[in-house]
């Protein structure tokens, strides 16, 4: 056959399809999937994939949030139109209810965050609703300690990722055997890119919270980031508020989401900023990779995302 | 079917150079993002690295390796060009890891194997060609290392490939079932210390007439460039069907290989039904064809009754269907496989139980001889088995066709998985 009668089909297809298979072999293998939904735009790119992968039937799992409690209320918002349009059920893990009942202990300081927090109010709720996979959005390229992550991660009943004790994972076959009380995380966008991501979003033309995109903000720099103000945030010395045009890369607590000085203001320019970008999305925005060369690593040991 | 993601598999011995050659590839295409070279930098520097940057560094992933110095695990890289996506399997080189490789050439349609040109062709080089082989890999190229510590000769860089041809010889002749399947092997000199033929062709090895490592990986056919040339699979992961009140039915999975078109005549294995395709669903509309990989929803013109782990196919291109097979097992984990062993056998969108009826013989992966049935398989050792199953199986041969021809083997005791299987031509 000559090349110009093979047929196409773009690395972004070939993802997607890898994606919409890994989901639905969780959803045939496991008992009691679940769905984490940030609002971000990763989650927001599993929801596309889960229409893809279940419709037209209802999901054959619910949508859960990890609420820090100090979300960007545009994200919040975004959240709950979507969960409406896709007519789905979301249940809301809160992170203020752990710090209420004791079982986690709220950070004090300027650098406070509840960035670690999430990780106990996750391990409840699966334990709470007995799930037994968890989708994440979670890529292999955003962080060095997740080149090695498996699409489905192991997690003992603790909770925990053990990173020299993973199941070789071949082909496209997926071991989903646990015991109870064990669990695995799922990552069907392990093989995409950031730039994946956004062209994505792009061709499937996807609704993002519009702190995705430039826009004015009240903001402090800290250690070069530039982070949202907000009522209760405290400043260190010599630290001031001001206005700036800023976009955020990812969704995350507010108290530890740097934004980025940005004037791409819609999805087309937001992918040719990325695609020019020599700066890691971590690396940029996230406070929490920060304090540490091994600081992602620890914490996804203990159960994080 | 031009895709343009390639996904490849990397090995050598340790300091073969197999870490500087990937940061090579990442840093000269730019992928290397400015908070990762700070990084490099700064460790580089408290390793003594005298102020220069070692590219290593930049795909060093776990505290363990970090702290050992070596690479412990199969780690994914990802980089891109203006024609393709690329996604690296990166696989450690010492003894015990045959597993991680097997693992990362699974997946791979590319392998890359490192020589260091001092010390030419090692065990090591052997036993990641051999398993390159075993695992269907279509294509192999050998990158001889370090050629500016050889001098850049093109006298050093003929005999390694006259050697290595040797010992390729001898694997195309010894598995003669997966000739046809390694499709071939490609030589290219390079420096990844200076960059010579790694992205561009540099100026000191004027004597070497082939392409720079990344040309070639992005020009190189890959598996599903032919779909209309292989007979179609279907194996059906999950069936959809919406709340009462509608009569839709659908069986989703993933297209494994080859083509389907609506108002084909389809026979569903094993149980044999024979029904038409009345369309096939693609969120957001009907598509009049599925090509491999599309993940897609298959509707019958028939009333028939598939469950998850049957296989839609063409008829007159029918798998085997069997209980009885022959396989080459990599066996990963402690406990030795043994004749009567048990265990859950994963197979498309098929889980059964599966016992070891017999051992036919063991592979010297360095030699490539097969010995006398052995009375075991410990870990990282790959052999010949015999094994019946509990269900009927639909499958092809592991050389026919990588998807439906592999499968892993499950320890029901401890839910692990430890073997990778790889069923034998009748
Ligand atoms: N002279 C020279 N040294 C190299 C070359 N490639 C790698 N090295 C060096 O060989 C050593 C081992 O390299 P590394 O990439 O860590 O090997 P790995 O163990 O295979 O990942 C390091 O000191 C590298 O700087 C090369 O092309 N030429």
């Amino acid at each position: 056959m000559s090349v110009a009668e093979r047929p196409q089909l773009s690395h972004l297809r070939a993802l997607e399809s890898e994606a919409i298979h890994v989901m639905r072999e969780v959803a045939a293998e496991f008992e009691r999937p679940v769905l984490l939904f940030s609002g971000g735009k990763d989650s927001i790119v599993l929801l596309r994939l889960a229409e893809k992968a279940f419709r037209p039937a209802p999901f054959p799992f619910p949508l859960m949030h990890v609420d820090t409690g100090h979300n960007f209320p545009e994200a919040i918002a975004f959240r709950d139109r979507r969960v409406a349009e896709l007519k789905e059920r979301l249940i809301v893990a809160s992170v203020q209810e752990s710090i209420d009942s004791g079982r986690a202990v709220e950070e004090v300081g300027p650098r406070a965050s509840r960035n670690r927090l999430q990780t106990v109010t996750l391990l409840d709720a699966i334990a709470e609703h007995s799930f037994d996979a968890a989708f994440g959005g979670a890529r292999r390229d955003e962080e060095r300690a997740r080149a090695k992550e498996r699409m489905l991660s192991f997690r003992d009943d603790f909770g925990q990722w053990d990173p020299k004790n993973q199941r070789p994972e071949l082909w496209n076959l997926y071991n989903g055997r646990i015991r109870k009380g064990e669990h695995v995380r799922v990552f069907p966008l392990s093989n995409w890119t950031e730039l994946d991501v956004w062209e994505y979003i792009d061709a499937e033309q996807l609704e993002v919270p519009s702190i995705y995109f430039a826009h004015e903000r009240e903001v402090f720099e800290r250690d070069g980031m530039l982070y949202a103000w907000r009522e209760g945030a405290e400043l260190i010395e010599g630290e001031t508020v001001f206005t700036e045009m800023v976009r955020y890369r990812t969704v995350g607590d507010m108290s530890c989401t740097g934004g980025v000085r940005s004037r791409a203001s819609t999805l087309q320019e937001v992918v040719t900023e990325i695609a020019a970008t020599r700066i890691t999305e971590r690396g940029e925005t996230r406070a929490d990779d920060r304090v540490s060369e091994a600081a992602m690593e620890d914490r996804k040991k203990a159960g994080y995302f | 079917m031009t895709l343009d993601l390639l996904r490849f598999t990397t090995a050598g011995s340790v300091d073969d150079g197999k870490s500087t050659l990937i940061g090579r590839l990442l840093y000269d295409t730019k992928q290397v993002f400015e908070d990762q070279l700070d990084h490099v930098a700064q460790a580089s520097e408290r390793r003594g690295g005298e102020g220069s940057l070692d590219l290593a560094l930049l795909t060093d992933g776990l505290r363990a390796e970090r702290e050992q110095g070596i690479t412990i695990d199969v780690a994914y890289r990802y980089f891109a060009t203006l024609k393709r996506r690329f996604i690296i399997a990166d696989c450690p080189g010492h003894q015990q890891y045959t597993r991680n490789m097997v693992t990362g050439a699974s997946t791979a349609d590319l392998s890359v194997i490192l020589l260091d040109a001092r010390k030419g062709v090692l065990e090591q080089s052997k036993r990641h060609a051999f398993i390159s082989a075993l695992l269907g890999i279509p294509h192999l190229v050998v990158a001889v290392n370090k050629m500016d510590l050889m001098g850049y000769s093109q006298e050093r860089f003929e005999e390694l490939v006259a050697e290595f041809g040797g010992f390729a010889d001898k694997l195309a002749g010894a598995h003669a079932r997966h000739a046809g399947v390694m499709r071939d092997i490609s030589y290219i000199p390079i420096s990844a210390l200076e960059g010579d033929n790694v992205v561009e062709r540099g100026e000191n090895m004027g004597w070497y007439e082939g392409p720079p490592l990344l040309r070639l990986l992005e020009d190189v056919e890959v598996a599903y460039d032919h779909p209309y040339d292989v007979p179609a699979r279907f194996p059906v992961q999950w069936v959809i069907r919406p709340a009462q009140g509608s009569d839709y039915r659908g069986y989703a999975g993933q297209v494994a290989s080859g083509a389907f078109r609506v108002g084909e005549e389809v026979v569903i294995l094993p149980a044999g039904q024979r029904s038409t395709i009345a369309a096939i669903d693609a969120y957001g509309g009907e598509l009049p064809e599925a090509l491999a990989p599309m993940s897609v929803t298959i509707r019958l013109a028939d009333d028939v009754d598939i469950s998850r782990g049957e296989t839609i196919c063409h008829a007159e291109q029918a798998p085997t269907v069997a209980r009885e097979l022959e396989a080459d097992i990599c066996w990963m984990t402690d406990a030795p496989l043994r004749p009567g062993g048990r265990y859950l056998l994963k197979q498309t969108a098929t889980t059964v139980t599966a016992i070891v009826d017999e051992l036919r013989d063991h592979v010297d992966v360095h030699t490539l001889d097969r010995s006398e049935p052995p009375a075991e398989l410990a870990l990282n050792d790959i052999g010949r088995v015999k094994l019946r199953t509990s269900a009927p199986l639909v499958f092809d041969s592991y050389p026919d066709n990588r998807r439906t021809g592999s499968f892993i083997l499950i320890d029901e005791a401890s839910n692990n998985t430890v073997g990778a299987g790889m069923i034998a031509a009748a």
